[in-house]
């Protein structure tokens, strides 16, 4: 026996729809009043977001309940006239289909926003990269005047040197931070000693102080030994590589996934331990050698704070982050900042695609560090 | 086998809930900047607001976890229809109990060492005997000639390093040096010159390091005694001890994990722990730009006059006080902690939700474009996007050139207070989506296909499917990732740093050491402090560990709650 369907779903669908909206508006409202009192503009601002963002789900309940609607009445009809094989059918498929091809389309509509969202800033600072005809910020997106000028411009600053420094600091981590990390990391995933657990929780409370209270310290130590301002280059390195061992995690989860009895074999065959790591363990870590070179590269062209206090203000010793960074304070923001964002194009062109090239292995470190926490 | 009463936990939700519910009404005072006119943050708000958190948080999240264990438990019951054998929980209690027994068998343990020690000397014959005295004379004499003068060697450092050096370094460390820089009279230049005595940060360097060295040589003068015991014990059932070759081997082979530790263990006890110590005794002096120990003014121990003037209530400088400002900063942190890392979390999720599911095409290109903003570095990005949301940057222009707001009245992005922290969480949204997208869809793709399978002839909704299979997975995949990812978000200094630099500034929140803005985090506050002009580098330290003791209350407390405390063994 076949029933018609009631229509108190799609109708209760389309009110919270209705009510969703109206709490727009009401935000909308408020909005208004916060925005034209001068002290209280942000808050209006915020309420005008709240209220679009309100206005757009509510509508988007209001189609749902409507295609629902329609969905129902068309059932019925059909109940109605007796083809109850066709109204089955249609229950089915299109609940099914009409709702895979509307969430699909919905997800497509978001991707699509999203991916805007996402690459917005990088074309702007591409477009205002070759903007030739002032060098100040301004409020337009697509140049006026187009040129390299900016470009050329790099060249008569400090930034060659910088980008020198930070590619030299970027080989000598992406060597030695490999080497050590994996030491670390292999020991904790592999042997069994007692000290192991301990160590471990002491890394784990290390880790809970910020490690920018080190860096007075490490400032005042790095410069009785020569290694601040101008020769910044090597503190940086050393401080780099030094603690590097506390990021063990990621390549300790890859190493536990390796499954033990290869080790065990390989023993019994009297090879000694260091064999084993050399022969047998190297051989199939690929994947997070990559994943650990890849990142230790990536880290020092990022790194502000620790370059910024040991190269302490002098251009010599600065890495790309922080010479940039001196172009956007006010008084030379003005002059540089179209310079800046060729400068950042330039830091930010190989880097990315390194990591487009080698994003599978990132992919792996990442899934698999956070999997084994 | 009766059912679980599910009225306690009930309870205690509740409870937590209404706690929440007044916390938030003491953090709306506290950082809402038009109902707390400037520089009235009360000193009874910030008290109630942290333990309201606290109790409230607590409460919570073992309420919850206690409903979701009876509820099971329920189940199974009603499943089974018989005994089910009882699970133990970790409950905050068990947690002061393992904290106890932690104590009570370090107590046991070093009594037990000193047992030992007294056994193996009255036990031992003449060469154990004067080992005590000469570091590896026992070895020597046994042919471990490797061992012993490694041992002796290690003595004889440590005790000309005492005498020339260490001793001098521990003799000032209680007064951190008393002659300070003077101007005396120089006969060959004719004129009057600086002259520098003590260093009171060389002389808390190398105090610490020596106290270190003192360590190093009690644990291996330990080693010694054991060695012999241990040696002795072999030669009397007639075994040949181990030769210097075997030894050597022994570094690549059964003890390599000591040779592959040695560099990176050197590092993080140079380069992380030392410094850690240090400045931990540097909130107990007066180490400032004024009192740099060598240039100017020497420091000295001030005792616990730091932690005092943080927590005091008494205003400084025509400000507010430090426990003021301190409270309305860590109270944002919070805040800011909590959004950051479940805005990203959940958003993560679904957005890899999205690309993973069947029909969707293109899901590489889609992930490449999200991963844009991992690959590009932070600094570029971030200063650029500060630089397009600024008053005259390219959102407000095109806002004005569509018409949408007037030209005399940009968005005040950064300059207003609720707004410049809202931008912060959106455009954290931004850069933290794709780690959460890339970790999340590596879960998904492992959980087993059948869950969903049959869960749809159920007749599941994808709302139902989500809450039953998808969120509790991921939830108890990813807890310790959440954890941390909370922490890492308290101290996350870039986002904060590089977008606002922690302006807007509060005026009555600032120190005497510093602008302090309504977007400052405790660890860009600490940055302030530690690089303003008068660098009160003893209030830096007083922060870090505040920070320290936050983050480890909250990690202590939800690891102990967290259902997935796993096993590391059952992953190999």
């Amino acid at each position: 026996m076949m029933n018609k369907k009631k229509f108190t779903s799609p109708i209760i669908e389309m009110l919270i729809g209705a009510l969703i909206a109206a709490l727009g508006y009401l935000a909308f409202k408020r909005g208004g009043y916060y925005y034209k009192l001068t002290a209280l503009t942000g808050r209006g601002v915020v309420f005008y977001i709240l209220a679009a963002l309100l206005a757009l789900g509510g509508l988007a309940v209001i189609v749902v309940g409507i295609t629902s609607l329609l969905r129902v009445s068309r059932y019925n009809a059909l109940v109605e006239s007796g083809d109850r094989a066709a109204a089955s059918s249609l229950d089915r498929s299109m609940g099914i289909k009409a709702k895979r091809a509307l969430s699909n389309t919905f997800i497509y509509v978001l991707l699509v926003i999203i991916s805007v969202i996402w690459l917005i800033p990088f074309i702007c600072i591409i477009l205002q990269s070759f903007r030739v005809e002032s060098t100040s910020p301004v409020g337009y997106i697509v140049p006026q005047q187009w040129g390299l000028a900016n470009y050329k411009n790099l060249l008569n600053t400090n930034f060659p040197r910088w980008y020198l420094n930070t590619f030299i600091i970027a080989i000598a981590c992406a060597v030695l931070q490999t080497v050590i990390v994996l030491c670390m990391s292999y020991v904790l995933s592999r042997f069994r000693f007692k000290l192991r657990k301990p160590l471990m929780q002491f890394m784990l409370i290390l880790g809970m102080f910020p490690g920018m209270l080190s860096m007075i310290i490490l400032y005042r130590v790095l410069k009785d030994l020569g290694m601040t301002q101008a020769n910044a280059v090597p503190g940086l390195i050393l401080v780099y590589i030094a603690s590097s061992g506390m990021g063990y995690y990621i390549s300790k989860g890859f190493f536990d996934t390796i499954p033990k009895s290869l080790d065990e074999a390989a023993r019994m065959d009297g090879a000694t331990r260091a064999q084993v790591l050399f022969k047998i363990i190297l051989p199939l870590s690929k994947p997070i050698i990559i994943y650990t070179i890849l990142t230790a590269f990536m880290a020092p062209w990022a790194d502000f704070v620790f370059a910024r206090y040991i190269s302490l203000n002098n251009p010599i010793g600065m890495n790309v982050a922080v010479g940039l960074n001196t172009w956007l304070s006010k008084d030379q923001i003005d002059s540089m900042y179209t310079t800046f964002c060729a400068g950042g194009v330039v830091v930010a062109l190989p880097v990315t695609i390194l990591f487009m090239l080698l994003q599978r292995y990132y992919v792996e470190g990442v899934t698999g560090g956070a999997v084994k926490g | 086998m009766s059912k679980k009463s599910i009225v306690s936990p009930i309870a205690r939700i509740v409870l937590g809930l209404i706690l929440a519910a007044v916390f938030c009404i003491f953090a709306a005072k506290l950082v809402d900047p038009w109902i707390n006119k400037i520089g009235t943050a009360k000193a009874k708000d910030v008290i109630w607001s942290i333990i309201t958190l606290i109790a409230g948080a607590v409460l919570l999240i073992s309420g919850i976890a206690e409903l979701v264990r009876s509820l099971h438990f329920n189940r199974m019951v009603t499943n089974s229809g018989m005994q089910v054998k009882k699970v133990k929980h970790a409950t905050i209690g068990d947690f002061f109990k393992k904290i106890g027994a932690w104590f009570a068998n370090a107590g046991k343990a070093v009594a037990n060492e000193f047992k030992d020690i007294v056994q193996t000397f009255r036990n031992g014959d003449w060469k154990t005997k004067l080992s005590f005295l000469v570091m590896g004379f026992g070895s020597i004499a046994r042919g471990q000639v490797l061992r012993g003068i490694l041992f002796l060697l290690f003595e004889i450092v440590f005790i000309v390093y005492m005498i020339f050096a260490g001793v001098h370094w521990l003799s000032l460390l209680p007064t951190l040096g008393t002659k300070g820089p003077s101007v005396v009279y120089n006969e060959v230049l004719d004129q009057y010159v600086s002259q520098y005595n003590d260093n009171s940060f060389k002389i808390l360097l190398y105090g610490v390091l020596t106290i270190f060295f003192i360590i190093a040589f009690i644990y291996t003068w330990r080693l010694n005694v054991k060695q012999n015991k241990i040696s002795e014990e072999i030669l009397r059932s007639g075994k040949p001890l181990k030769s210097g070759k075997d030894d050597l081997r022994s570094l690549v082979d059964d003890k390599f994990h000591a040779t592959l530790l040695a560099l990176p263990l050197t590092g993080i006890i140079i380069f992380t722990v030392l410094p850690i110590i240090f400045m931990i005794l540097v909130a107990f002096t007066n180490y400032d730009g004024a009192h740099d120990g060598y240039y100017n003014n020497l420091f000295t121990w001030v005792g616990l006059k730091n932690f005092n003037t943080m927590l005091s209530w008494k205003a400084v400088g025509g400000g507010q006080s430090y426990a003021a400002t301190f409270g309305e900063i860590l109270t944002w942190t919070l805040i800011w902690a909590f959004f950051a890392t479940f805005t990203n979390y959940f958003l993560g999720m679904f957005v890899a939700m999205m690309i993973n599911k069947k029909g969707i095409h293109f899901k590489k290109v889609w992930r490449t474009i999200l991963v844009m903003t991992i690959a590009i570095p932070q600094f570029i990005s971030l200063l650029y996007v500060s630089k397009m949301f600024a008053k005259n940057g390219i959102v407000n222009g095109t806002l004005i050139a569509l018409k949408i707001i007037d030209k005399s009245k940009p968005i005040p992005f950064w300059e207003d207070p609720t707004l410049a922290r809202v931008m912060v969480i959106l455009i954290n949204i931004w850069i933290g989506i794709p780690y959460m997208m890339l970790i999340s869809t590596g879960i998904l793709m492992n959980i087993p296909a059948d869950l969903y399978e049959s869960a749809k002839i159920d007749g599941a909704s994808p709302w139902q499917q989500y809450r039953k299979i998808t969120l509790p997975y991921m939830l108890f995949i990813t807890g310790p990732y959440l954890l941390t990812s909370f922490t890492g978000n308290m101290n996350n200094f870039n986002v904060i740093y590089l977008l606002t630099g922690g302006a807007p500034a509060n005026s009555a929140a600032s120190t005497a050491a510093g602008t302090v803005g309504y977007t400052d985090l405790l660890i860009t506050w600490l940055f302030k402090i530690a690089t303003g002009a008068e660098a009160q580098y003893y209030m830096a330290s007083v922060i870090g560990i505040m920070v320290f003791a936050v983050v480890a209350v909250i990690s202590l407390i939800v690891y102990n709650l967290l259902p997935s405390i796993k096993n590391e063994e059952d992953f190999q």
